[in-house]
């Protein structure tokens, strides 16, 4: 289970990604997000803004055409 | 900057020239982006682009010089050729058209797009002869902007990782 839980479903990019940050910006390092997305666009990017931010990808997965990814905040 | 994690010292500046609906997108997309990626990101606004930074957007779209615009209709596409721009209300139909995809699409607007570039501290530059040329008072303008010019622009350049001109 992750500490928070971000549902972007339905929303574009960059909206995904923004929204995302912001929300990790309000965490404690360590902490977990949870993703929602349906933009397929945001598989890729997640992964790009991960590899940049530093806030690792623990799980990522996909049912019913929605992605979901959960990240760990950065220390 | 604020919400910083990782700072990865990168920066980027954009000079943003074009005020209509379409070409205000990748600017704006880019610079919400790198800021949340960590980069320092400078945009600076001159001749139409200038108007991106307008407190009141109403921005447009025409098929004249467009002359790739297709739309998505009845699950194909339809071409909008340079010529249907002469027509009266030709201009508010294409706007409205996109304005109609981007809402449906889930696209962020213009307005809330800039207004995340803003609160990410991305530095808004409005450039002062532009302001002067057609006659813009700050008071026509978001707050919170800088008003300088090339000199200005190039200093932040010479220190970026990536300079774009849209």
């Amino acid at each position: 289970m992750a500490d928070e839980t971000l549902d972007t479903k339905g929303l574009n990019c960059p909206l995904p990604i923004l929204k995302a940050k912001k929300a990790l910006t309000g965490m404690a390092p360590g902490k977990t997000l949870e993703i929602l997305a349906t933009d397929p666009g945001s598989v890729k990017d997640f992964e790009a803004f991960s590899r940049t931010t530093g806030n690792k990808i623990l799980e990522q997965d996909e049912s019913g055409g929605v992605f979901r990814f959960v990240l760990e905040r950065a220390g | 900057m604020a919400g910083d994690m990782r700072p990865n010292g990168k920066s980027m500046s954009i000079i943003v020239t074009k005020g209509t609906l379409d070409w205000a997108y990748p600017p704006f997309i880019l610079a919400t982006t790198a800021a949340a990626m960590d980069v320092k990101v400078t945009m600076f606004f001159t001749f139409y682009g200038l108007g991106l930074l307008k407190k009141k957007l109403d921005l447009s779209v025409t098929t004249l010089g467009n002359s790739a615009m297709e739309m998505p209709m009845m699950g194909g596409h339809m071409k909008m050729p340079n010529i249907m721009s002469i027509m009266p209300g030709m201009t508010a139909l294409t706007s409205g058209m996109m304005k109609g995809l981007i809402k449906k699409k889930g696209v962020a607007s213009i307005g809330e797009l800039r207004e995340a570039a803003q609160l990410s501290d991305v530095r808004l530059i409005a450039c002062q002869m532009t302001m002067d040329l057609f006659e813009y008072k700050p008071a026509d303008m978001v707050d919170d902007l800088e008003y300088a010019g090339a000199a200005t622009y190039m200093e932040n350049a010479l220190q970026s990782d990536i300079n774009l001109y849209i």
